[in-house]
């Protein structure tokens, strides 16, 4: 809503306020300004000229040279390149001196050899908005009303010595769609008076022949119906057009402008039809029939549909209710009967269509909201003056139509105690009283319990809390003391899980790895390009109404967007990558949701590049399958989590079948860790890429936190080196495994320190080398027992896996 | 006698003066006083002296050890320390050098900011809630008291996957979800940080994604001052000691009264400058006392309870502390981006 600032003092006395100060006030209190503009671009020194001669210039056949009456004394030579300038105009002139917005100065000047004393502007020269000008404004130079009187002030005669505050207004304060209502508004702020518009209007004419009928009573609760003859289309007076266009509103005719100046200032949406073009004088207020169209005003067909409800006569649609006339019963030139439309059509019912037809007028968004059931009749008799006034119509006796439902205005009460407990302060019931006086809010009071009739205008108001609102606001948040929560005391903290999240993000954080956060919403062929962690393949869940495909359906798995990710950072040559997220995945067995997706908590990591590098040193170490892996056992060290499996896993889409491994812990499948497919590498256009993506739920069932210190041991370990050839499928893993169950109970560790292949052995062997450490926690073991111990286990493995001790 | 000694005494002195090496210093120490040296030999020839003379010369024999025992040890020490200096000199290197690179990780921002308000809330005697990311449109409009035709849908464009299943548009829900779930038990006290989505196109200010904090306090006795101080503690440890907040009316279904929360400006500390519209205030929240319908929908009676809520864009905050530009930094994850929040 776009408040004009001059056209708001007729309604309150805004003296020794500025239209800054007048913004600040209504933000503070709950109207937010968004804007304070001047309508003056920068314009001084323009008046109102009279075009005495116009003729072509001796030298230049597209120059007139104009005489001018600019009540200047002596009359002024201007040349002047418009081609609709003539003889008899009344047009803004820039005088010698004046300025124009974008810095430009009118200065004396010669064109072609004739001299030129101002120059005579078009409306964009003066800033004026070309969208709100009248179609014959918007080429060449504007000219003005005959009736503009010469040597005045082109800018006060444009209405340009006046400021718009521009409001942002939350959907509660509809009532601030209207000029009355900021007028409440503001009187309330200032403790001032509201001046009611005049709209006594003497009915001059013959006996409205105007009926009504309205077979919709749920969709329309009232209609008023005025009828008007010897109606005279002309273009509005320029005052009107001022305010229309600082209200941001196209000046058309004066008929279609006065019933938009009424929507302005009652914020009540009025239409009128021209009379001739209603058969019979009727109108029906009904709902569309099957298959209805009608062309409105801007000449589109519309289809209607069941629920839209329409203004008819008894053969024809004749407008959208509360959305658009139809071009059937437009005002025209030739206009000179027309009925007047002042209705109230449900909120629902006009949204609704207004959805459905996907249009959103300046009604539309009043209708919406709901206007004020109270404002029907006096907007209507305010229109009717008017139109009585500047068109010249005769006005018909009495309004056709009536109301068929009428809304009672809502009563609430609230106490004292409540309004301070509420807000935590000592206001006085005089100081309660006085807000509600302010807001113009009739209410009776008795032990300290105000009971008030809320204006029709203030719809939003239907309960206490919406009383104290009001007095909070009123009285100024600023001046609500500070408190904090004096009840019973409770524990802040964060629960298991959210602890062994933190633990993840700050663990690989450490370990060098960098968090990131990516969109949730993906392509559906990026879901599944990548492995998910789940059991079962599960099709991505589509949004209904995605807004592109790029971000269509909910992702299933984090690698697709870790993926992405790197391609855009290699792409700007960040080649060496460590990332990492935490975030859900969405999945669901249904075709069509009937419940809610399971969604679970997903680890996912990537490295790229090299994690290591640096040139003096020579340090240059890529990542690799070890380093991912590393990276999980150092995660998994450190959330507790022992019993750890790495098993080969070839069938995960998008990974390396030779480079994978799934995670398992007692046996449950947590995660996976391994090389991208080279295809897919090649698809994302990314180096050797190695991921890993853990179930954070399952890392969160297994994991310990430290709790048990164990004293250091008193005696001295016993280390034996075994070095064994193996054949190269046997996993390391199980001959480390192996090496656990059988080196008996005085085994403290076991650490693989060597792998080869090569030369000294047999080219489908390896030689694996382990160093075994025991001790015993109540004595110094003796060599006998190491070494029987070893040769167990030495046997064993021969038996088992065909490992030879290496000699 | 004693004049062989005194020759003796000064002979070895400047040879010791001569020794630049161990083994020099070894041999010289052998020659005065090994088992064979020449003190020795001139302590056999005690046996020819008077008795006399005897202690006599004994002292001064003893003397003239004392001194070349001291002054060899000198000399060793100072050899040793000579040898020593000369190794660490060949040992020298440039420490200027840059140190072996020790891989460093950084947090998200986004996530920082959340971990900071989370320690803010848990140190306020809050827990942290959470929920899910899709969401029941009972629980995400309905709840709040944002009916199907409630015209504040307007504000929420939302992805819909079903008619009544969406990506939630705010954190609100588990606000609804953790009243229900305390059974109109008292007092609650609840952050909610998430993950929100909206129907925005993404551009430097808007994103189709983004993080949201959400606060709860349901308690006898909440009012308005308890909200006012509780954001004012948090605005203090989250943009410093000084800081003031502003509370503007504003309106939202779930809340009423309803405020927008100003800061002081973080750029120009209140002077007034372009980041703030010259006002010196700066939006970062809005909040308000929980609507009545709110509370009996989440199964407390709004005559016996009262409470009061808060939601916060944290990608607001982020941009704010940090200077952020753009909010689509946080999702594209450009490294050069990420690596800069490395420091506490």
């Amino acid at each position: 809503m776009k408040v004009s600032y001059n056209w708001l003092k007729e309604y309150v006395d805004l003296s020794g306020i500025s239209p800054e100060q007048l913004a600040e006030l209504l933000t503070r209190s709950g109207v937010e300004v968004e804007a304070v503009e001047s309508r003056n671009g920068g314009v001084s020194n323009v008046v109102v000229g009279y075009v005495k001669e116009c003729g072509k210039h001796p030298d230049a056949d597209r120059l007139n040279v104009c005489i001018v009456d600019a009540g200047q004394g002596e009359d002024l030579q201007i040349v002047c390149g418009a081609p609709n300038v003539a003889k008899g105009q009344k047009v803004p002139v820039a005088l010698v001196g004046a300025k124009l917005p974008g810095g430009v100065h009118i200065k004396r000047s010669k064109l072609r050899g004739v001299e030129s004393q101002g120059m005579i502007c078009s409306a964009k020269e003066l800033g004026l908005n070309d969208k709100l000008l009248a179609k014959d404004q918007q080429e060449g130079i504007m000219v003005l009303p005959p009736d503009a009187e010469v040597g005045m002030d082109a800018v006060s005669y444009l209405g340009m010595d006046d400021t718009v505050l521009e409001l942002g207004l939350t959907p509660n304060r509809s009532d601030c769609l209207s000029m009355l209502g900021v007028a409440y508004e503001v009187a309330a702020i200032l403790g001032k008076e509201v001046i009611l518009p005049q709209n006594d209007v003497t009915e001059d004419g013959e006996a409205n022949p105007v009926t009504v009928e309205i077979e919709a009573a749920d969709h329309c609760y009232q209609y008023s119906g005025r009828h008007f003859t010897n109606v005279k289309i002309a273009s509005s007076p320029q005052w009107l057009k001022n305010r229309l266009m600082a209200a941001g509103v196209r000046p058309i005719n004066n008929v279609v402008d006065i019933t938009n100046y009424v929507m302005l200032e009652y914020g009540q949406p009025l239409h009128a039809f021209d009379a001739a073009c209603v058969h019979d004088r009727s109108i029906v207020v009904r709902l569309a029939k099957a298959g209805e169209k009608l062309t409105t005003l801007d000449d589109q067909e519309r289809q209607l549909d069941e629920e839209t409800l329409v203004i008819a006569d008894r053969e024809k649609g004749l407008a959208i209710a509360g959305i658009m006339g139809g071009a059937n019963s437009e005002i025209t030139s030739d206009t000179t009967e027309i009925i007047l439309e002042a209705a109230y059509f449900t909120p629902q019912s006009i949204r609704r269509s207004a959805r459905m037809l996907g249009m959103r007028t300046e009604g539309c968004v009043r209708w919406e909201k709901g206007v004020d059931p109270q404002r029907v009749s006096p907007a209507c008799d305010r229109a009717a003056l008017l139109i009585q006034q500047l068109a010249g119509a005769t006005v018909s006796k009495g309004v056709a139509g009536g109301t068929v439902v009428r809304k009672k205005p809502a009563v609430v009460s609230v106490s004292l105690d409540k309004i301070n407990s509420h807000l935590g302060t000592n206001l006085t019931a005089a100081e309660v009283s006085d807000i509600f006086t302010r807001l113009q809010f009739p209410f009776e009071t008795a032990d300290d319990i105000w009971t008030v009739t809320v204006p029709t205008r203030r719809g939003d108001i239907t309960l206490p809390e919406d009383l104290i609102e009001e007095v909070a606001r009123l009285y100024g948040y600023d001046h609500i003391p500070t408190s904090l929560p004096s009840g019973e005391n409770t524990q802040g903290t964060l629960t298991r899980e959210q602890k062994i999240r933190r633990t993840i993000r700050h663990h690989l954080i450490g370990a060098g790895m960098s968090e990131t956060i990516t969109y949730v919403l993906v392509h559906p062929e990026q879901s599944e390009n990548v492995s998910g962690l789940h059991e079962q393949s599960y099709k991505p869940i589509p949004l209904a109404m995605p807004m592109s495909e790029e971000h269509g359906v909910l992702r299933t798995s984090l690698l697709p967007s870790l993926l992405q990710t790197a391609a855009y950072n290699k792409n700007r040559q960040n080649h060496d990558l460590a990332l990492f997220e935490l975030g859900s995945v969405f999945l669901s067995e249904e075709e069509k949701l009937s419940r809610l997706p399971e969604e679970r908590l997903y680890l996912g990591g990537l490295l790229s590049g090299c994690w290591v590098r640096q040139n003096w040193l020579g340090l240059k170490q890529p990542v690799d399958f070890y380093l991912a892996k590393g990276l999980v056992d150092s995660l998994l060290t450190h959330l507790g989590i022992t019993d750890v499996d790495y098993q080969p896993s070839e069938g995960r889409s998008g990974m390396h079948p030779g480079r994978t491994a799934d995670v398992l812990v007692q046996g449950v499948l947590i995660g996976f860790v391994g090389q991208i497919h080279p295809a897919t590498e090649k698809a994302y256009d990314l180096d050797e890429t190695y991921v890993f993506q853990l179930d954070v739920a399952k890392l969160g069932t297994y994991a310990k936190s430290f709790n048990e210190y164990r004293p250091l041991p008193k005696f001295p370990a016993i280390g034996r080196d075994l070095a064994f050839v193996v054949d190269r499928r046997v996993p390391a893993a199980a001959l480390t495994q192996l090496i656990r169950e059988e080196a008996g109970e005085y085994l403290e560790s076991v650490l693989l320190f060597d792998v080869y292949t090569g030369e000294r052995i047999a080219p489908e062997k390896k030689s694996l080398a382990f160093s075994l450490t025991y001790r015993h926690p109540d004595r110094t073991l003796q060599d006998e027992e190491v070494q029987q111990a070893t040769d167990h286990v030495v046997s064993v493995l021969a038996e088992k896996t065909g490992a030879e001790l290496r000699s | 006698m004693q004049t062989r000694l005194e020759n003796m005494k000064q002979a070895a002195l400047a040879q010791l003066a001569q020794v630049t090496d161990a083994q020099q210093l070894q041999e010289l120490r052998v020659k005065y006083l090994g088992k064979k040296g020449e003190l020795t030999e001139i302590l056999r020839g005690m046996g020819s002296l008077s008795a006399e003379e005897r202690p006599k010369v004994g002292q001064l024999v003893n003397q003239v050890r004392g001194v070349l025992e001291t002054a060899f040890a000198d000399k060793q020490q100072a050899l040793e320390a000579a040898v020593l200096n000369a190794k660490l000199a060949s040992e020298r290197i440039d420490v200027t050098l840059p140190g072996r690179p020790i891989a460093t990780g950084t947090m998200h921002p986004l996530s920082r900011i959340i971990e900071e308000a989370e320690n803010i809330f848990i140190g306020l005697g809050y827990e942290v809630a959470e929920g899910p990311e899709v969401e029941l449109d009972h629980f995400n409009f309905e709840m709040l008291n944002l009916p199907k035709d409630h015209p504040a849908r307007d504000m929420q464009d939302s992805f819909y996957i079903t008619d009544e299943i969406l990506l939630r548009t705010q954190t609100s829900p588990v606000q609804a979800r953790t009243m229900l779930s305390k059974a109109g038990k008292t007092p609650v006290k609840i952050i909610c940080p998430g993950k929100v989505y909206r129907r925005d196109d993404d551009d430097a200010t808007h994103s189709h994604q983004f993080t949201q904090i959400e606060g709860l306090v349901i308690d006898r006795g909440i009012s308005m001052s308890d909200l006012k101080g509780t954001l004012l503690t948090f605005a203090r440890q989250m943009f410093g000691a000084h800081q003031q907040i502003r509370l503007r009316p504003s309106f939202f279904p779930f809340t009423e009264p309803s405020v927008e929360v100003d800061i002081q400006c973080v750029i120009c500390g209140g002077e007034g400058c372009r980041m703030c519209k010259h006002t010196g205030w700066i939006e970062i929240l809005g909040a308000g006392m929980v609507h009545p319908r709110v509370l009996e929908m989440g199964g407390y009676d709004p005559r016996e309870v009262s409470g009061f809520a808060f939601g916060m864009g944290v990608e607001r905050i982020a941009m704010l502390r940090y200077g952020i530009e753009d909010i689509r930094h946080f999702y594209t994850n450009d490294v050069r981006f990420l690596r800069q929040f490395n420091r506490f």
